[in-house]
């Protein structure tokens, strides 16, 4: 049990690790123009399969780092000649515009590299196991993800409280006409911030890409938890994307191994009668509704609590 | 009386012209893309109900859709099953009631609150209603769905509905039902509430109207229609599958109502149908159909933000004056558009050109050198010389930059009309 709850434990601040590492680009996005970005997992594929490429062609270190600047230079693109262009039409058209960004960058990368799972693996130097937890192995990969993912956390928390580029950005996020008049370009820092935004998606996507599956469904796996995330933490709240990373992370996790179920509770004596839909809810194990609980948790803290647990601002 | 001709006309001219489809479109395949239609008229109109009238952008359309699909197969079953006199074209009053009834109870829930946050609580009930079709197979069926057989039900006057025309005359007829059921409602105290709802909520408010009740009405109503869909496509192809509920459908809709324009009632019908013909069509071209599909709808976005029905409206304001001048004033606004829509094409078919060898090289690149273009032998091309990716380069800028050139000769042919539209008054 102790062993299940430590190893579990890893694998969802791991998850949520990752997650936040897209929530936060998220939210900064979010909280600068007022757009939810639905492309924002498809940003976070695209470096998955540019991770890929590239470290068939150069390997795998240069490839975690260049992939993330291509897709956060192509991230840029999309706000300066696409967004920019739809805002006068108002949040709809600027929400629509991403929406129809995912679609197309799916297909592209269906496109390009077919609709198989890509052959992306680990490297051979970071192929080992850490540490003996009990009887389980814990990859040395996947210790290398939590660490990467935490020195960006703190890279990015540096950059946003401790430098003057994030001193700007921030006074963007409340302030954006006062700024403009201060004499610095305002659009110039949304673009940045789309373009930082959207690699640092693309940072998840690459190291994640080798652990998990490559495969061209997968922004349309994780985009909708990633809503989740950001609206649970709170619009616009950074720190409420973090807490709901981990909350998400950590409740996926443990969901997933687990196989209680109504029916291992209460016992046998009085299961309804099998084939109807009493039945299947009798019989369901906590690891098969560990996909809804996110959405559950979503349509509860939008009902109850509107502005998510950290957030300021009403959705 | 020539009001009450104004009135109805256009209806009896649809219902005509909706019997007689079958006959001037004969072939096979165009009965079973005509079904297609009326069901996605009736489900994209149903999506402008929400987006269009009210203002409410939608994730998760397709749950009413789909939901009305399985109840609909397994009312058919059951019916059929106890031997009940329920005939098939009744059937849809099922769905309609389905998808009502999810309508009320998800309405509740989601309507509270509009704008970003109704987007979202529509796309997380979407996701958890996908995601519970994989739990509960007694109602979803699982991977295969639930099939039904439309022929077993009770029979009217010997109607089977084995044939596909008879349900096609079954569509056309709760499609016709439906778009006048819904253009009504848009005539309604009601329907004028819910754009007033879209326009300025707090206005309404000031007014003493609860736009939460009005959008919780305009939602359980869209959810009817949306139901009466599912239902029909239900019957249509006798089956109920988990991807009717999923988000693709939920994206089709929203496509079909955004580039047939949600500003005018036509708007989604005119998308409907463009989308169907599309989605049939282009996969007879192309493998990688759905890319272009996508890139249609970014280019409705950024360039014409009322969509097609926009478009066509645009050019309402010059239908003014003697007959002979509006023709020569349409005249020449087609000819300018026919000399700039020559380099336009040139550049598509430079671009699509360079998508499919890309596609051509990075996916059967294995298959050989030789690509049919537009999947057509007699446009065979060699992806591994140099001539077509310059041929293809030139085609796209040439005419991107003769399509810049272009523009004027439109800009001003279309200044020309409206001044020539207004000096001829009304």
């Amino acid at each position: 049990m102790a062993e299940l709850i430590i190893i579990s434990t890893l694998n969802g601040v791991l998850y949520g690790m990752l997650l936040f590492l897209m929530a936060s680009g998220l939210t900064l996005i979010f909280s600068m123009m007022g757009v939810l970005n639905f492309a924002h997992a498809s940003f976070y594929m695209l470096g998955a399969f540019l991770g890929f490429q590239i470290s068939q062609w150069a390997g795998f270190f240069p490839a975690i780092i260049l992939a993330p600047l291509i897709a956060g230079g192509l991230g840029a693109l999309v706000e300066r000649y696409g967004l920019r262009t739809v805002h006068k039409n108002g949040h709809v058209a600027e929400l629509l515009f991403t929406f129809g960004l995912a679609f197309i960058i799916e297909e592209v990368i269906q496109m390009i590299w077919g609709k198989l799972a890509m052959d992306y693996r680990v490297p051979s130097l970071l192929d080992f196991s850490a540490f003996t937890i009990y009887a389980t192995n814990y990859p040395a990969y996947k210790a290398f993800m939590l660490l990467f993912s935490i020195l960006i956390f703190i890279g990015l928390i540096f950059l946003l409280t401790r430098t003057r580029a994030g001193l700007i950005i921030q006074a963007s996020l409340t302030h954006p006409n006062m700024v403009g008049m201060l004499g610095h370009n305002v659009p110039r820092v949304f673009m940045l911030v789309f373009g930082l935004g959207t690699s640092l998606a693309a940072i998840a996507g690459a190291i994640a890409g080798a652990a998990f599956v490559t495969q061209s469904n997968m922004a349309a796996l994780l985009g909708p938890i990633l809503f989740v995330v950001v609206v649970v933490g709170g619009l616009g709240s950074l720190w409420g994307a973090f807490v709901a990373s981990l909350l998400i992370g950590l409740l996926q996790t443990f969901a997933i191994s687990s196989s209680w179920s109504l029916s291992k509770l209460f016992g046998t004596s009085f299961a309804p009668a099998s084939g109807t839909i009493l039945y299947d809810i009798w019989t369901v194990t906590i690891a098969q509704i560990g996909p809804i609980l996110p959405y559950l948790l979503l349509v509860l803290v939008l009902v109850f609590r509107p502005t998510g647990l950290f957030g300021t601002r009403d959705t | 009386m020539s009001s009450t001709i104004k009135t109805y006309g256009i209806w009896i001219v649809a219902a005509l012209l909706l019997l007689l489809f079958p006959y001037v479109f004969s072939a096979g395949a165009s009965l079973t893309t005509m079904c297609l239609m009326g069901i996605m008229i009736i489900f994209a109109l149903s999506y402008n109900m929400l987006l269009g009238q009210t203002g409410m952008l939608s994730f998760g359309h397709a749950v009413y859709y789909g939901l009305a699909a399985f109840v609909t197969a397994h009312t058919m079953n059951w019916a059929a099953k106890a031997g009940y006199p329920i005939p098939l074209p009744l059937i849809p009053v099922a769905g309609a009631a389905t998808g009502l009834f999810f309508g009320i109870v998800f309405g509740w829930v989601s309507t509270k609150r509009g704008g970003t946050a109704f987007a979202m609580i529509s796309l997380g009930l979407a996701e958890l209603v996908y995601s519970s079709s994989l739990i509960l197979r007694s109602f979803f069926g699982g991977e295969e769905g639930i099939s039904a057989d439309r022929t077993k039900l009770f029979r009217v006057f010997g109607y089977n509905f084995g044939p596909q025309i008879q349900v096609y005359y079954l569509i056309a007829f709760w499609t016709l039902l439906c778009v006048i059921l819904m253009y009504a409602i848009t005539r309604t105290p009601l329907g004028r509430m819910c754009n007033a709802v879209r326009e300025n909520q707090e206005r309404v408010e000031f007014v003493g109207y609860n736009p939460q009740f009005v959008r919780f009405i305009a939602f359980s109503l869209a959810g009817l229609f949306a139901g009466v869909a599912g239902s029909l496509a239900a019957i249509n192809i006798e089956l109920a599958q988990a991807s009717f509920v999923g988000a693709g459908q939920s994206g089709v809709v929203l496509l079909a109502a955004y580039i047939g324009g949600v500003a005018f009632f036509v708007g989604p019908v005119l998308g409907a149908i463009v989308v169907t013909l599309l989605s049939i069509k282009l996969s007879d071209f192309s493998e990688i159909w759905l890319l272009y599909f996508g890139i249609l709808f970014i280019t409705v976005i950024l360039f014409a933000p009322y969509g097609l029905s926009g478009l066509l409206m645009m050019h309402a304001q010059f239908w003014r004056g003697p007959l002979g001048s509006k023709i020569a004033r349409f005249g020449r606004l087609l000819g300018a558009y026919v000399i700039a829509a020559i380099p336009a094409l040139i550049m598509l078919a430079g671009a699509i050109l360079l998508i499919e060898m890309i596609h051509h090289v990075a996916q059967k690149g294995a298959e050989g050198a030789n690509m049919h273009f537009l999947r057509r032998s007699y446009l065979t091309v060699n992806t591994r010389s140099v001539l077509p990716w310059v041929g293809g380069l030139i085609a796209l800028f040439a005419g991107f930059f003769a399509f810049r050139f272009t523009w004027p000769t439109v800009a001003n042919a279309w200044h020309k009309a409206l001044l020539d539209a207004q000096r001829s008054g009304k």
